[in-house]
């Protein structure tokens, strides 16, 4: 092979499993590498010092003890729409749902703060509104995880739909309980008598949410990596033949899973509205059940992995914030550098699962296309969006599992 | 493997390299930008000095400079705080949730003594922020409960519009006598389409008194209006605007952010009263003149009064007095001749008060003439009636609380739907 004059110029093969510090030294290159490249672009464009815009970015996300709160919060939510989504997603369910589900969750709630109020004591209240929102999400889930298992219903297409349904839902709702009329906003609810509202921790707004989802984080990996059900859900997400070959009710853990995926969703949806908004709108989940996708998957499903991956996401969101602030720049701005540094992040995926072997005799050729090459993607990054980015870690992981096989 | 790193390896160096260039070259331009930044600190420290404004203002608003909306509060910020010498910050792109306290108690601590929301939405999270932070003064441009909340901190804002509003529509019927004149359509044809986003009081308060501005001067008028159900939906808009079209309106007008409403009428030939800021440069030919609210006065007020320590108004009204209601450049090529001067004269009858924009003779609700009307001025979740606003002949808008609470249903005015 090797005197083969034909030989290409790069091959690639696939590797076995790296030690997990090569595999996280590749990782934290490819992060070094995006920063040194979002500091050219920035240059290039802005005319500004890179580090002083890092240093910017650092001090929106963890400049005051109010912000470093505040992004452990967002950090919070996030990670409960993703805690939400793995279990369908290990099972190969591509719940892409979220959204709606969510939303469900929220309206329900919302809809006992408003019935209720005046009329229920406070714990019962918030309690009702617990059950509520994850009836409500298990739900909204649980329609497309039945059409799925009965009739084998493409459950992408059908979880993206819910999701527009539940946003005309909340529209309608919005519009009956506006103030004042015409006006298209329902406000704070029960904004004197605080009735529905969680308490607030320790003097604390922030420090409830964070608690739940640290408790949830540490029961789903738990559930995922040591019940029978979790073990379940990998082997149907594995093989739906397997499964019924050793006696797993492939249908009856579809919809299982999703209820549980659906009720956490739901359970988003309420501290949403009973521990830190208190309102209703169409964008209160404000797409963060699709970036909780990319939380999931970049993290490879693995709970305790998603806290470093959505810390990444919501980092990069309250940095750039600061950033349009501090330098006038529009806030598009800071997407083109979350882009740039997701698309080094996943593309590094690559290098850990594959070896490239370059011709000997091409070797400082190979070098130097490859920086070319490199230099070439990074400025289409900046236009990937996050859901191409998916895309193609989806068909990557896929192509990972047929080499399995 | 080795050879793997040693190409990563390469790969590093050379973008090290090209960030090394970078860099210095930045570094020149961040020497001058400091440099820059220093001449107007100490420029600003002299204003500051003169003037004795030594405060730091923060602003809150919904969406960023895309949206014609907020460009025009972004603006304003901007022109009073240079104006003024004072320092600002800026924070866009803040939702009407949670996120509007967390940005407010951020510019708090950032060192800001006023703060400004632009959007209805934000008014509930910025009392909550006036609640905790009671040194600091909270000003909400277009909400309704200052006036009721009675927190010393928190302050709203609105001007008198339907006046522009009013003025606009007195352009809007001189174009229709022009077009009648002209032979083009039958006096009783003379129908104008309006495009609403909500069934909202200010809506409502916006189209009725543009009606009564252009049946001050074209007596056969009536109007069309129609709720796209959103503040910002270009498609909706268009659509809205071309079923009006096609429905035989002859003249355009809208309350809602997009470009939607003024390009439908541009394509299809037919002429359009703007709002928010001048569309003459995507529609040359049928743009006539534009209102809007300059909050440029409200802000300059505001900011000298927290920076003085003096109280500042719990419910601030701009007029065309003031310089908070004003209209864009008339575009003669489309609007009729004489509308300049036509709206200098009716501009002075209204600041002399000779002029009522809502006299009680000017209009009827259900065939019979007003005298007596209970507004939803003090907000409540049954909207009930609260306050007497019909007095001396005229309904006082903007005078019991600065946003608009005229919400009759006048006669000559078709609501096609009210969904929203």
């Amino acid at each position: 092979m090797h005197n083969n004059p034909k030989e290409p110029l790069i091959h690639i093969t696939k590797r076995g499993a790296l030690p997990w510090h090569r595999a996280w030294g590749i990782r934290l290159l490819a992060i070094l590498v995006a920063l040194v490249v979002c500091g050219v672009i920035t240059t290039i464009t802005t005319g500004l010092d890179p580090l002083a815009v890092y240093a910017t970015m650092f001090s929106g996300a963890f400049g005051t003890v109010r912000r470093s709160w505040i992004l452990g919060q967002d950090l919070a939510i996030l990670l409960c729409i993703s805690l939400a989504l793995t279990p369908a997603f290990r099972m190969h369910f591509w719940n892409l749902g979220g959204e709606g589900q969510i939303l469900a969750g929220s309206l329900a709630t919302a809809s006992c703060m408003i019935l209720f109020g005046e009329t229920l004591p406070g714990p019962v209240l918030i309690l009702l509104g617990i059950v509520a929102s994850l009836a409500a999400g298990a739900f909204w889930a649980l329609i497309p995880a039945v059409c799925k298992a009965r009739w084998n219903t493409n459950e992408t297409l059908f979880t993206l739909m819910m999701n527009y349904v539940a946003t005309q839902l909340v529209a309608y709702f919005v519009i009956v309980w506006e103030v004042p009329k015409g006006s298209g906003k329902i406000g704070i609810i029960n904004q004197s008598t605080e009735a529905g509202w969680l308490p607030v921790l320790a003097g604390n707004r922030y420090l409830l949410n964070i608690l739940v989802v640290a408790v949830l984080t540490i029961a789903m990996y738990v559930y995922l990596t040591y019940s029978k059900h979790g073990y379940e859900i990998s082997v149907v997400g594995e093989s739906e033949a397997t499964a019924r070959y050793v006696g797993i009710k492939v249908g009856k853990t579809i919809i299982r899973t999703l209820l549980l995926s659906g009720a956490i969703c739901g359970l988003t949806g309420f501290l949403l509205v009973a521990g830190t908004n208190h309102t209703l709108t169409t964008t209160l989940a404000g797409g963060q059940g699709f970036t909780a996708v990319m939380v999931a998957w970049l993290a490879k499903f693995n709970p305790l992995g998603m806290i470093l991956s959505s810390f990444l996401l919501v980092f990069l969101r309250r940095g750039a914030g600061e950033i349009s602030t501090i330098y006038g720049l529009n806030q598009s701005y800071g997407d083109i550098l979350t882009g740039i540094i997701l698309f080094f992040i996943i593309g590094s995926e690559f290098f850990i699962s594959y070896k490239l072997h370059i011709r000997k005799s091409g070797k400082k050729v190979a070098a130097q296309e490859s920086t070319a090459a490199e230099s070439a993607t990074a400025e289409t990054a900046a236009e990937e969006t996050a859901a191409e980015a998916v895309a193609a870690e989806d068909t990557a992981d896929k192509k990972e599992v047929g080499a399995d096989v | 493997m080795k050879k793997f790193i040693s190409i990563l390896l390469t790969l590093a160096l050379a973008m090290g390299i090209l960030a090394g260039c970078g860099s210095s070259s930045s570094s020149g331009a961040a020497s001058s930008e400091t440099k820059e930044e220093e001449t107007a600190e100490a420029g600003e420290t002299e204003e500051a000095a003169e003037e004795g404004l030594n405060i730091k203002v923060g602003f809150i608003t919904l969406h960023d400079e895309n949206s014609t909306y907020d460009l025009n509060f972004i603006n304003a910020a901007k022109a009073a705080c240079e104006q003024l010498g004072v320092e600002y910050l800026l924070r866009t792109n803040i939702p009407e949730g949670q996120e509007c306290y967390d940005a407010a108690a951020d510019l708090v601590d950032a060192g800001c003594t006023i703060i400004f929301a632009d959007s209805f939405g934000h008014e509930d999270f910025m009392i909550q922020a006036a609640k905790e932070f009671p040194e600091v003064q909270f000003c909400h441009s277009t909400g309704t409960k200052a006036h009721t909340e009675g927190l010393p901190n928190y302050h709203n804002a609105f001007a008198s519009i339907y006046e522009g509003r009013y003025l606009a529509g007195v352009a809007a019927g001189m174009k229709l006598n022009e077009m009648i004149e002209n032979g083009e359509f039958a006096p009783e044809e003379a129908k104008i389409g309006y495009v609403g986003a909500f069934t909202y009081a200010e809506v409502i308060s916006g189209y009725t008194s543009f009606f009564l501005g252009a049946r001050s001067v074209c007596p056969t008028a009536t109007m069309e209006v129609t709720f796209t159900g959103s503040w910002y939906d270009e498609t909706a808009e268009k659509e809205a605007a071309t079923t009006l079209i096609n429905d035989g309106c002859k003249l355009i007008s809208q309350h809602a952010d997009s470009m939607g409403a003024p390009t439908a009428c541009e394509s299809a030939g037919i002429p359009n009263v703007s709002y928010n800021g001048s569309t003459v440069a995507a529609c040359p030919n049928t743009f006539i003149v534009s209102s809007r609210i300059d909050w440029t006065p409200y802000y300059v007020y505001a900011i000298t009064a927290a920076a003085n320590g003096e109280p500042i108004d719990v419910d601030w009204t701009g007029t065309i007095g003031t310089g908070s209601v004003v209209l864009t450049e008339v575009n003669e090529q489309a609007a009729a001749a004489g509308t300049v001067e036509k709206l200098e004269e009716v501009k002075a009858a209204l600041e002399a008060g000779t002029v009522q924009v809502f006299d009680t003779n000017a209009f009827t609700v259900n065939g019979d003439p007003q005298t007596s009307y209970l507004a939803d001025v003090d907000t409540d979740a049954a909207y009930e009636g609260d306050t007497e606003v019909i007095e001396d002949g005229a309904f006082r808008e903007s005078k019991f609380r600065s946003a608009p609470y005229f919400d009759l249903r006048i006669d000559g005015i078709t609501l096609l739907d009210e969904k929203y």
